[in-house]
């Protein structure tokens, strides 16, 4: 085989931002296969925590429909990766089920592999108890405690997974949680294509159109050749220069020349980047070092407690210059009502005040000294149980609309509130707790793959 | 004197995974890139004390085929911590934009 060609479908499935037209343009190059990105830690613990994907159903619905349906017409595989947003179990189960009603749907039989990555508790303790868990800088602490708290762990996958997939055969590989440059490089590793190259395509295009100079709506399509890597968009306005694809390796990297994979580290120091053309980039000179150990980075989200949240405004000068000890008196009033009310110490809950306006998105790295006309304020509640929580913030009610200042006399009224009921219930809040790798007994044994036909 | 904002096409914060806030200062302009390179000013210590970490903790990285500087740091909460005011840590550059280039 002297090239491979593979298409990057979207950065995000469930985006919106599969683009059919783009696609048949990059489909008219005859891809080998597709590939698409379907989650992300960047949006935070919740999907993780919960289980709830970032995306309604009918959003990734439309995507997948888009990109399945124009690789069934070419007959090439599919590989979607954290499957959901986090890729624990039930989100990766919940894409095959979608995928399932598009290819009844459009009357087509599909070959399926549903690749599953989340980690059970008692997996987990015994890596730990065989020190096959090392952690990362930073990592929060663990022990078996920890992991017996965690509402879904999972690992996330290398090429290894999605090769044996696509080795049985499958035309669709729903995979839990992936790196991404993996969807991209698996197949191109299997055919014998450099391992450098392999994974910097992955890198550079699992971000979808972020690659070009302006991102926007289309795909990414590669061909990898023995020596180099082209890649290029397709969609309206889109290009990629030398410098948008190498400044893309920055994005979202601690460090812009190494990125560490399971079975070794992407090294980008002694790449280049030259214009084929006014859209396209050819990349050479990209290393892979394999790692002495496989490791399998690990993923875990625990449930911190349940959240009410306060909103409202202050626009009088007077409260604006007194904030600081206005806002202490609050918190003071709030938590001896509490003590009083609900018999809880300050240890069983948090107030966490936002003051937006002055000092609410830097906190004490905030370098503005400047006094604002108006402060928005934000008390996150945070508590056991959510009927704790929504109690707590009602009881803060009082002391938020009634806390005077020196300048006033007689009864005033401190704070413009947003909402009536004043508290929104959060529900529960979760948090990441583990920045782990795991370096298992087999490469096999934390990925479990089922295959079915659907349709 | 010029602000490093005046020089660069794009100052950002964003989380590199969600233990990790990174800085990424980007050109177009070669010439405009080296002005900075050259100055010096750039360094771990000037990021440590606008950031108000030990310099220890602070990753800098040049790029020359990029175009960009990288600075790296621990994230100073976990990302969707409790309290952790900035989920997607994005809104947190505007100190570095101030950055006096000679």
């Amino acid at each position: 085989m002297q090239e491979i060609r593979f298409v990057c479908g979207s950065g995000g499935l469930g985006g919106g931002k599969v683009v059919a037209k783009a696609l048949d343009e990059a489909m008219a190059l005859k891809p080998h296969f597709i590939a698409c990105d379907a989650g992300t830690t960047d949006s935070g613990p919740f999907s993780l925590g919960s289980g709830r994907s970032n995306y309604p159903r009918e959003a990734v619905k439309r995507d997948l429909e888009i990109i399945l349906a124009a690789a069934r017409r070419a007959g090439i595989p599919v590989l979607i990766g954290s499957s959901g947003t986090a890729g624990i179990d039930a989100q990766v189960d919940w894409v095959v089920d979608i995928a399932n009603e598009i290819a009844t749907e459009h009357q087509f039989k599909v070959k399926t592999a549903a690749i599953h990555s989340e980690q059970s508790p008692e997996y987990l303790k015994g890596l730990l108890r065989e020190s096959r868990i090392k952690p990362l800088d930073p990592a929060p602490y663990l022990d078996e405690a920890l992991l017996d708290r965690t509402s879904h762990v999972v690992g996330m996958m290398g090429v290894e997974p999605l090769q044996r997939a696509l080795a049985q055969g499958a035309e669709l590989v729903v995979a839990g949680r992936c790196s991404d440059s993996a969807l991209f490089a698996a197949m191109p590793i299997m055919k014998g294509f450099p391992e450098g190259l392999a994974w910097h395509a992955g890198k550079v295009m699992e971000c979808g159109t972020q690659v070009c100079e302006s991102a926007g709506r289309g795909v990414i399509y590669a061909k990898l050749t023995h020596e180099d890597l082209v890649i290029r968009p397709y969609g309206e306005g889109l290009k990629c220069t030398p410098q948008s694809v190498a400044a893309h390796s920055f994005y979202e990297n601690g460090d812009p020349h190494l990125h560490v994979e399971s079975s070794g580290t992407l090294d980008l120091t002694n790449s280049t980047y030259e214009a084929v053309d006014e859209y396209s980039v050819r990349i050479r000179n990209s290393g892979f070092k394999h790692s002495e150990n496989y490791t399998v980075k690990l993923e875990g989200a625990e449930k911190v407690g349940y959240q009410s949240v306060v909103i409202g405004g202050i626009r009088d000068p007077y409260f604006i210059r007194n904030y600081d000890t206005w806002i202490e008196d609050v918190r003071k009033k709030t938590t001896t009502s509490v003590s009083e009310i609900l018999k809880l110490a300050e240890t069983d809950y948090r107030l966490d005040f936002h003051a937006y306006g002055l000092n609410a998105v830097m906190g004490k790295l905030e370098t503005e000294t400047r006094t604002p006309h108006e402060i928005g304020i934000v008390l996150n509640v945070t508590a056991s149980t959510q009927d704790l929580a929504t109690k707590i913030a009602e009881i803060s009610r009082q002391p938020l609309l009634h806390t005077p200042i020196p300048e006033w006399s007689g009864s005033i009224t401190s704070i413009a509130f947003l909402h009536n009921p004043v508290p929104l219930d959060r529900g529960a809040v979760y948090r990441f707790c583990l920045n782990h790798v795991a370096v298992p007994r087999t490469q096999e044994e934390m990925f479990r793959t089922r295959v079915l036909e659907i349709g | 004197m010029t602000q490093l904002a005046e020089l660069a096409t794009l100052i950002r914060s964003k989380n590199a995974g969600p233990f990790v806030l990174t800085f990424d200062i980007l050109f177009k302009d070669e010439k405009k890139y080296r002005r900075v390179k050259d100055s010096g000013v750039l360094t771990r210590e000037l990021f440590a004390g606008l950031y108000k970490c030990p310099v220890e903790v602070v990753r800098f990285f040049e790029c020359d085929n990029a175009l960009g500087f990288k600075y790296s740091i621990p994230r100073p909460a976990f990302q969707g911590e409790v309290g952790d005011p900035d989920l997607h840590g994005g809104q947190q550059n505007a100190p570095l934009m101030a950055v006096e280039i000679p």
